[in-house]
């Protein structure tokens, strides 16, 4: 019969349009306030309507979302900040679209280098969000972050981030990426046990000899 | 539904012919430089050489034009790689002229493919192809200098020959390189070039017949005006920005030439100028709705260059990815071909639900939705993460591929399938027939709706492909309607690995990288051509390596752009209305097509 195949399409969007109360139903008024609820409909079991309500309802944003890298600094106990950077450059040197500018601090007096960063530019209008800064950082001190809202009104002056501007804390590593800083903190023990491992066993064997 | 899929393909396994110097001793010589292969053929009997691959050796199908500047040398070197579409790896031949008058002959008449990709590689690389019928820029447009991929032209913006910038490290002296460029001075113009007087030559003759009435035989029909419409740039059918210049007799189409390269942006100069690694990332923004599966075959490239092993998991969490990348193409492509066909956004949209949760897959593993960058040489990043969405992401996989997606696409079928409005805007519009589909190097859907079951992943395996089970969709009307279709069994079929991947992928352990991971990547200088079956089609990225640190030359086979080679022939006689759905039917993204 001419036109089935129009009812039958239309049966398809009625199904979708019921599924879309289903929620307001089986939640009673608490759609859009609980998280439980939110999950649910955005989970791979949930029917009905997909979209969030941005900014009111957020998706938790996976750990390993990238957006504009930071640099780690180490809190000290007397509040001072030890950054994590010894300005070897890869980040600079790996980066695609060559946004990072480092300038590495020289020994006023020697003039040799010293492994601590002067200066660091990244250019954020510039930078693709690759992550490759943070996955060949051999030192895990720069890492891509979370907070994707960073619209501003000048673009010439505003999106030149600078090593304060760049710069958080260690615990925020923690917090926003808390796997793969627990694999960071594991393999650095790891590394020290071996070190002083191969420290008492040089101690040792130095004994033995003497 | 499955009768109409091809019985899977036997793994190729023809291997080139390797006396085609034997068939022609004085035009035809082995490719001897170390790491290439195929053959170097004098231009004067380019044409001779390429009928007689076509016709009796059975190389029917021009995957892939390009040149390559060998600038130390002083040649220009134009590279072919054939195929047969019944299987089998590529037959290449190499054409060498001098790089300072850079002459080949046209091989339009031979292969109707080679027309768009000989008018790119006269754009970028200033190769001038004899008896071509149309040899104009395509990306650039007539006020651009010089040919911008030859090695000696630089940029505007030009910093240095090779990434990384020296001015980056340890110096770090910060500029933004719009200072450095101010607008208003950083574009150049040939030397006889006008910018206010001039006026697209081509469109002149186009307009020039335009408004002349037109009157039939017999005194019965409509008088018909000719005129020229410009479809495009900016209209919601394009998909983005490009133009249609179509010239109509009434309301039929006569000739409709694309005009493409609002997006340019010389993606494979840039290349050049990366090193293997940086390429990675931009490769997510060729088709940047399938960036898992670009990135793949990039990896493919290098890792033949580099002779590199990937490990088992790595090889299945790729399949896996690009796999789920197929379907939420192919569900784009099939919710925005009803936007094009006056269904706005309702099936768009339900069509692009699905794709919602296999973006925030995504985006839990390679951290980004769509700007994946997830592949490496040797592997992917990382691998897939053990929670997802409040649960084990092996679960939530088995949900989505063995219940959502199939009730998905089961639910479009129901939707729109026997839909009387759509089957009476498609069925008959826009055909294809199979021969034309090979000769003008349509690649896949567009290649399989008409008739031609060939699929990479059968055709010349890849990756782990040979070890899934699964059908080539094959549909043979070759109309807008077998390819929405056949855009549906292919779903079908990507459902059907990604089963079989989620079956196994938890009994496969072990690595995701093989190596160490290491940001200096060097390959010894040899060439390489790898493809894969994209979404869109084949793609294909021909990489030169030279020995040094950045490809010497890096061309992609862009399936978008070479399927639109075809548009003109496929609306020729169709209502000006049609054009929408044969375009939207061929499924196009921009950023692939202009590179």
């Amino acid at each position: 019969m001419y036109g089935l195949g129009i009812v039958r399409g239309l049966g398809v969007t009625l199904k979708h349009f019921i599924d879309s109360y289903v929620d307001d139903f089986r939640w009673l008024g608490k759609r859009y306030t609980s998280r439980e609820a939110f999950n649910v409909r955005q989970g791979v079991k949930g029917r009905g309507v997909f979209t969030v309500q941005y900014p009111e309802e957020r998706l938790d944003i996976p750990e390993r979302f990238r957006y504009i890298p930071f640099l780690l600094y180490e809190e000290g106990p007397n509040g001072e900040q030890v950054d994590r950077c010894t300005s070897c450059g890869i980040c600079a040197k790996v980066c695609p679209p060559q946004c990072i500018w480092i300038e590495r601090t020289n020994d006023p007096k020697t003039g040799r280098p010293i492994p601590a960063p002067k200066a660091f530019f990244i250019d954020i209008d510039i930078c693709m969000n690759c992550g490759y800064c943070a996955e060949y950082c051999p030192f895990d001190a720069i890492k891509m972050d979370h907070d994707f809202e960073i619209a501003s009104y000048d673009r010439t002056t505003r999106h030149i981030w600078n090593k304060d501007k760049l710069s958080k804390p260690v615990s925020y590593h923690a917090q926003i990426h808390p796997t793969d800083y627990a694999a960071e903190e594991a393999a650095r023990a790891a590394d020290e046990a071996k070190k002083a491992a191969k420290k008492a066993g040089a101690a040792k064997k130095a004994e033995e000899s003497v | 539904m499955t009768e109409l899929t091809a019985s899977p393909q036997g793994a190729a396994t023809t291997a080139p012919d390797l006396t085609l110097d034997a068939h022609f001793p004085d035009a035809v010589q082995k490719d001897t430089r170390p790491g290439y292969s195929g053959y170097l053929v004098n231009a004067d009997k380019l044409v001779e050489v390429a009928t007689a691959i076509r016709d009796e050796m059975g190389y029917d199908y021009l995957s892939s034009v390009t040149g390559v500047d060998y600038m130390n040398d002083g040649k220009m070197e134009v590279v072919y790689h054939a195929y047969r579409t019944s299987g089998g790896p590529a037959l290449a031949l190499k054409v060498q002229t001098p790089r300072d008058n850079a002459v080949v002959p046209s091989l339009v008449s031979v292969y109707p493919g080679a027309d768009f990709q000989e008018r790119e590689a006269w754009d970028l690389l200033g190769i001038r192809f004899a008896g071509h019928p149309y040899l104009k820029r395509i990306l650039m447009w007539e006020g651009f200098a010089g040919h911008p991929l030859r090695k000696d032209w630089r940029e505007p913006y030009y910093e240095e020959d090779h990434k990384p910038f020296d001015t980056r490290w340890p110096g770090g002296d910060f500029h933004r390189s719009e200072e450095n460029n101010p607008f208003g001075t950083n574009v150049q113009y040939p030397p006889d070039f006008s910018v206010d007087g001039w006026v697209p030559e081509a469109e002149d003759a186009i307009y020039a017949g335009a408004g002349a009435l037109k009157e039939s035989g017999n005194g019965h029909e409509l008088k018909t005006d000719k005129l020229v419409v410009n479809l495009g740039p900016q209209h919601p059918s394009t998909h983005g920005v490009f133009r249609m210049v179509v010239s109509l007799n009434g309301e039929t189409i006569d000739h409709l030439e694309p005009v493409m390269g609002y997006l340019h942006r010389n993606h494979e100069k840039i290349g050049e100028r990366n090193t293997y690694l940086q390429n990675m990332p931009y490769t997510d923004r060729l088709d940047y709705i399938c960036s898992m599966s670009n990135n793949h075959g990039y990896a493919l490239a290098v890792e033949q260059l580099q002779k590199a092993k990937v490990p088992e998991r790595a090889e299945y969490i790729r399949v896996l990815m690009v796999e789920l990348t197929r379907i939420c193409n192919h569900m784009w492509a099939i919710g925005f071909l009803l936007n094009d066909l006056g269904a706005f956004f309702t099936p768009a949209l339900y069509a692009i639900k699905e794709r919602e949760l296999i973006l925030d897959l995504f985006e839990a593993t390679a951290g980004s939705r769509m700007m994946c960058n997830y592949m490496r040489f040797g592997g992917v990043y990382r691998d897939l993460p053990e929670k997802f969405k409040d649960g084990d992401t092996i679960d939530f996989l088995r949900e989505l591929v063995n219940e959502r997606l199939p009730r998905a696409i089961d639910d479009l079928d129901t939707y729109l399938t026997n839909n009387e409005i759509i089957r009476s805007r498609c069925i008959g519009v826009g055909v294809l027939p199979p021969d034309k589909a090979i000769a003008y190097s349509t690649a896949g859907p567009v290649l399989r709706a008409s008739g031609v079951p060939y699929d990479v992943r059968r055709a010349d395996p890849y990756s782990i492909y040979n070890r899934f089970d699964f059908d080539v969709a094959v549909r043979y009307n070759g109309d807008v309607y077998d390819r929405y279709l056949i855009r549906l069994d292919e779903m079908r079929q990507s459902v059907r690995i990604c089963q079989q991947v989620v079956r196994d992928l938890p009994t496969i352990g072990g690595d995701i990288m093989s190596g160490k991971l290491q940001y200096q990547v060097r390959v010894p200088a040899s060439e390489a051509y790898g493809r894969v079956e994209n979404p869109k089609g084949e793609l294909g990225y021909y990489v030169v390596s030279n020995g040094k640190a950045n490809p010497w030359r890096y061309h992609i086979r862009a399936p978008s752009f070479i399927n639109l080679t075809v548009l003109g022939e496929l609306c020729k006689g169709h209502k000006v209305a049609d054009v929408v759905g044969i375009l939207g039917s061929i499924d196009i993204v921009l950023g692939e097509t202009d590179r």
